[in-house]
């Protein structure tokens, strides 16, 4: 048993210096081909051997994964396995990122979002997506909601925006709290309430799917049930993908679950199965409490 | 046990002393600030003081009452009342043998001239307006409030001593004595100077105003910021949130701050080589001026204008793009608002450096003697600084004064362009 675990510990830093790209090893140590099932049946999304490079340093390297329709699939790992680039790149946010390279193919229904052909803006109105730290734009909630629907001509009067606001708010879980106070800013109100918009403001645009990058990490407990429950509503109309630190939130609000490592896809299964009976031992590592 | 409460007492004393000794570093590090704070105040003071205390003369302005003859065989001999005669009609001559008449000691040509110069030539104006108004004064006599001329003021304000010798002040015993005489009789009045706000560059000091220099500042700078703002704005915009960065960026990027810190003089050489005698743009004109000043605030609101732009967090560019943004969108309707109150305060800091410039206006030929109020961006014109220059190097005494009034009008110009600076900046400032 010590033995088995020393061995382990040497083995992971030496993955450590693998990656950091000083010298490759003779003979992997440890098996870094996805263990479990990643494709679903009639999936929204499906990547497949992505990639992506911030210049010379690899952050995924060929990861395939599908993501189901009214599901949501977590992503989890330690800090730095690529859980955020992987995530930036289904509604192709990398594409900001100077340097970062992404290739591979990821089809949204069918069609490679990274095909010349695939118009970005209309991407991100199909995949909405909502950031690790609230960042409403400093304007008033209701701008703030009635924004994408705007760009994207989605109203067609505003009486119509008037009707997509609320209904993304009540959706959103946040009516009744500024029902009275739409034109204050948004940027006023608690990080909570301020994410809840920022999910109010994605589902405005009636996206299919939802990524979520940390979306609780800066909120209380209260704060995060509220937005759980909420993620736990949407997966009725949407595909949502959440990064997330938490075990326990991983294992509360999704289905299916993904666990990353050094910029692999190490093991992908049903929730309740990653959770009670890992297959890959870095899986078991990390959700133990061993490493990460 | 004892070993480490004793061990926690040395180390609370070593904070302790420690903690003494931060707060006498706190101290002279805010009393470093609080001097320094007090230095530029006191320059400042001194500054005002020194300008106030020796310009303030110049808002006003010595007036004397005399005794005007309208004689009709000077004025209209023929006596047909004609506007035209009465135009052209010699009112030199009608003031002269009024005062020669109101004040006989004055004999011989040098006592004369020194009568005759006791009021301005601008009375000969006031006089034909006044006949031109009314052909009834023609033939009687009033008494006539006029502008003296500069000496006399100077006198009046207590600004040249009658002790000196003759010889040594610009006013003669005998004009002296006129001028105790008229106060005594209480013929000498102080005004209020309006003519400084209204007219514009004057040979005779008692003339000259700042409205020319005021008008053409003014259209200059409207030039310099139509030019200078959108193309700082969208230069700035561009290096900062589109171009990509390589060594083409990173040229720009020195170039641009290396033109901030060009002496003005050479900006002022290449609009008169460019701008004058290449697209053969007319000289001393606002149109230049601003086009000049333009290439000089250009670098500023660049750069500043980055600055701010850079200062937008970028969790709301990611915001915007993650709600399906387009590049432009972002920058229009979320960054380029938050950066305004920036872009705007560095566009007028370029501006009121622009207003203070004088030496790139000098090589366009904005420094020639213009008497009209300029009225549009092709009229001749001077500007504020210039004509500061111009007053300061006229050997009369009364441009002294007029000297220290410009610098006074420009110190309120730019403190009222730093007002709205402050302004604008509180009114589009936003939280997030
Ligand atoms: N813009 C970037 N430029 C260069 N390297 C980057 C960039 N963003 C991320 N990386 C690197 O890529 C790797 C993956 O980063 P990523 O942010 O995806 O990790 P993560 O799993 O989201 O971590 P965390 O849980 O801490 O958020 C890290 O090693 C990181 O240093
Ligand atoms: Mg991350």
């Amino acid at each position: 048993m010590t033995i088995e675990k020393h061995q382990h510990v040497v083995n992971i830093s030496r993955g450590l210096v693998f990656n950091e790209g000083d010298q490759s090893l003779p003979g992997e140590a440890i098996e870094t081909k996805t263990v479990g099932q990643v494709t679903v049946d009639s999936p929204v999304i499906s990547a497949r051997h992505v990639n992506v490079h911030y210049g010379e340093k690899q952050a995924i390297k060929d990861v395939s994964i599908d993501v189901a329709k009214n599901a949501v699939i977590a992503f989890i790992g330690p800090s730095g396995c690529g859980k955020s680039t992987f995530l930036r790149c289904l509604n192709r946010m990398n594409d900001t990122i100077a340097n970062a390279k992404v290739s591979g193919s990821i089809r949204l229904d069918g069609s490679d979002i990274y095909d010349r052909s695939q118009d970005i803006v209309q991407l991100r109105a199909r995949v909405g997506m909502v950031f690790q730290k609230p960042n409403p734009f400093p304007k008033s909630i209701y701008e703030n909601v009635a924004y994408g629907p705007k760009i994207h001509g989605l109203a067609g009067n505003r009486a119509d925006l008037d009707e997509i606001v609320q209904l993304s708010l009540r959706k959103a879980g946040l009516w009744e709290e500024v029902k009275d106070r739409l034109d204050n800013p948004g940027t006023g109100l608690s990080g909570g309430q301020q994410q809840r918009l920022c999910i109010a403001r994605a589902i405005a645009v009636d996206p299919e799917v939802i990524l979520m990058d940390e979306p609780c990490s800066a909120l209380d407990p209260i704060a995060t049930a509220k937005v759980e429950d909420l993620i736990d509503e949407l997966r009725e109309n949407y595909a949502i993908v959440i990064v997330t630190h938490n075990m326990q939130q991983a294992a509360r609000v999704s289905q299916r679950t993904a666990y990353f490592h050094l910029g692999d896809l190490i093991e992908v299964g049903p929730t309740e199965q990653i959770f009670t009976n890992p297959r890959h031992r870095l899986t078991e590592d990390y959700i133990t409490g061993r490493f990460g | 046990m004892t070993e480490s409460a004793g061990h926690q007492q040395t180390t609370q004393q070593r904070v302790a002393a420690s903690l003494r000794r931060r707060y006498a570093a706190e101290m002279r590090f805010r009393a470093y600030g609080v001097f320094a704070v007090a230095v530029g105040l006191l320059f400042v003071a001194f500054l005002f003081t020194s300008i106030i205390s020796k310009g303030y003369t110049a808002f006003e302005q010595t007036y004397v009452a005399v005794d005007v003859v309208y004689s009709p065989e000077l004025i209209d001999p023929a006596g047909s009342r004609l506007a035209e005669t009465l135009q052209a009609a010699d009112y030199q001559a009608v003031l002269r043998a009024s005062l020669r008449a109101e004040f006989p000691q004055f004999e011989g040509r040098t006592s004369l001239r020194h009568l005759y110069g006791t009021v301005s030539n601008s009375a000969e104006q006031v006089l034909r307006d006044r006949v031109l108004a009314n052909p009834a004064l023609i033939g009687g006599h009033e008494r006539v409030w006029l502008l003296a001329h500069g000496h006399i003021d100077m006198f009046v304000k207590g600004q040249i001593d009658r002790n000196l010798p003759e010889s040594a002040r610009p006013i003669s015993d005998e004009e002296i004595a006129w001028v105790d005489a008229l106060q005594t009789a209480h013929r000498v009045q102080i005004r209020f100077n309006k003519a400084f706000f209204t007219a514009g560059d004057s040979r005779e000091p008692e003339q000259a105003g700042v409205a020319g220099a005021l008008a053409g500042s003014a259209l200059t700078l409207f030039m310099a910021l139509l030019l200078s703002f959108p193309i700082g704005v969208a230069a700035a915009v561009y290096l900062e949130e589109f171009a990509p960065k390589n060594v083409w960026t990173d040229i720009i990027e020195v170039n641009i701050n290396n033109l901030a810190a060009v002496p003005s003089i050479v900006f002022g050489l290449l609009g008169l080589a460019m701008f004058i005698q290449f697209f053969g743009l007319p000289r001393s004109v606002p149109l230049v001026g601003g086009l000049v000043l333009s290439l000089m605030t250009l670098p500023t609101i660049i750069i500043t204008g980055r600055a701010s732009l850079k200062a937008v967090p970028p969790s709301i560019r990611e915001a915007a793009f993650g709600m399906g943004a387009s590049p432009m969108q972002m920058v229009l309707h979320h960054v380029l608002p938050l950066a305004l109150p920036g872009v705007l305060t560095g566009t007028i800091i370029g501006m009121a450096r622009a207003l203070g410039e004088s030496a790139p206006l000098l090589m366009i030929g904005m420094v020639a003697f213009i008497v009209d109020v300029p009225h549009g961006l092709s009229d001749p014109s001077t500007v504020l600084p210039v004509q500061i220059y111009l007053w300061a190097q006229s050997p009369e005494r009364a441009f002294v004064e007029r000297t220290s009034g410009a610098i006074m009008v420009l110190l309120g110009f730019l403190l009222l362009m730093n007002a709205v600076a402050v302004i604008l900046r509180n009114r589009f400032e936003r939280r997030w």
